[in-house]
């Protein structure tokens, strides 16, 4: 064998080693410091939600009980989940009538007439925590992001309020919050999941129509209430991986 | 040997000034690349932990349960059992936390058990409603009902 050759691939073998180990090494640095919290540990959940459309009776109380607890404004347009009421003619399911006083704030007003031909529901609304989010992908700045467990988390400190994933999100769930000019959304109660407790809206819907999920705990009630009945994601053809699953869904909603 | 040393200082300057941009960028990523950015992914770390620092406001049903067990009987078998305790009489942590200082309100039933046992179309079939008007005069809920366990028997 030429000595040049054999020189060359000596050096070539070393090197090829030399970088494996060195990626390696790396890949360790990069990958960062465990985590540290006591009791709750990120990579163990993968947070979603069921929401039984069958059971809503628009009471209002989670879009009540989500402003206490997060400390939303307190005005109309100023929402981290919301009640929608439809009213659909059967055969027309293109064209519903959709309204949501105060967001359900103040519960339903009963109205007047009322035409017994149309179909008549309520939909709460809420983020979807997508794992491939829109709005994720349109910040500029990293400031909004999906924690490990799966919520899609805002990064107040870091916002410009440029409303980039404002228009982005496909189910309208961000606002800008007037006080810091900054995006604000639900954040599924992250202060109340990362301590064993259930979301505000969850501990206070009456009948159960909103159910807090980890789709990673086995033995989780959300996997026996995915098996047993026929959900559906809002807006499935924008693929944008929503967690929010809804029971009872009608073609007519949005 | 003139020429390699004529182009040596020329290199060195080179050399130099890229020393000195490879330093100046360094210090400005140092300097504003907050902590923990890439730690788990495009984002600060320190958000997750600023998102699960928010105060508590409701203090969840387990803790309400946890004193008044009279109520926890009252509410068994009843059609109310599910309901969590802060459905109705809303935030309590600071009660949960200095249960003598912090009384909570009673709630009006009037409110209350009208928002949502009020008949409306909108509500599922099964739900129980009624015409409040119809109903009952303008006297409370509670004189009938129990708000715990509602049913009159």
């Amino acid at each position: 064998m030429n000595p040049d050759r054999r020189a060359f691939l000596q050096k070539t073998g070393k090197l090829l080693v030399l970088s494996a180990s060195a990626s390696v090494a790396w890949e360790a640095i990069v990958a960062g410091r465990p985590e540290t919290a006591e009791n709750y540990k990120m990579s163990d959940h993968w947070w979603g939600m069921v929401i039984d459309i069958d059971v809503c009776i628009g009471c209002g109380s989670c879009v009540r009980a989500c402003k206490e607890e997060n400390d939303v404004p307190r005005e109309p347009l100023f929402f981290r989940t919301w009640v929608e009421r439809y009213q659909v003619t059967p055969d027309d399911l293109e064209h519903p009538t959709v309204d949501s006083p105060n967001g359900g704030y103040d519960g339903f007003p009963v109205k007047d007439k009322v035409d017994e031909k149309v179909k008549h529901f309520y939909v709460p609304k809420l983020c979807n925590h997508c794992h491939q989010s829109p709005c994720v992908q349109v910040c500029p700045v990293g400031a909004t992001f999906v924690s490990p467990d799966g919520v899609v988390l805002v990064d107040k400190t870091y916002c410009l309020g440029c409303r980039y994933c404002v228009q982005a999100c496909p189910y309208g769930c961000r606002f800008i919050d007037p006080r810091t000019e900054t995006v604000d959304k639900c954040t599924l109660c992250y202060h109340r999941i990362t301590k064993g407790l259930t979301t505000a809206c969850c501990e206070t819907c009456p009948t159960g129509a909103r159910q807090l999920g980890d789709l990673k705990n086995p033995k989780d009630p959300i996997h026996e209430f995915l098996r047993e009945h026929h959900v559906l994601v809002l807006k499935p053809q924008m693929a944008t991986g929503a967690k929010v699953y809804y029971n009872g869904l009608d073609g007519s909603v949005r | 040997m003139s020429g390699w040393l004529k182009d040596k200082g020329h290199l060195a300057r080179m050399a130099g000034l890229f020393a000195f941009g490879i330093t100046a960028f360094l210090v400005f990523r140092w300097l504003m690349v907050p902590a923990g950015f890439g730690l788990y992914g495009h984002y600060r770390a320190g958000a997750l932990d600023d998102a699960g620092a928010r105060p508590l406001h409701y203090a969840g049903r387990a803790a309400c349960e946890g004193c008044h067990t009279d109520i926890v009987e009252a509410r068994q078998g009843s059609r109310h059992a599910r309901i969590g305790c802060e459905a109705c009489h809303g935030p309590l942590i600071k009660h949960a936390q200095a249960p003598t200082e912090v009384k909570p309100t009673r709630p009006d039933g009037r409110v209350l058990c009208v928002r949502c046992h009020e008949t409306n179309p909108w509500k599922p079939k099964g739900f129980p409603q009624v015409k409040v008007a119809d109903h009952s005069d303008s006297g409370p809920c509670t004189a009938c009902h129990k708000p715990h366990a509602p049913k009159i028997s």
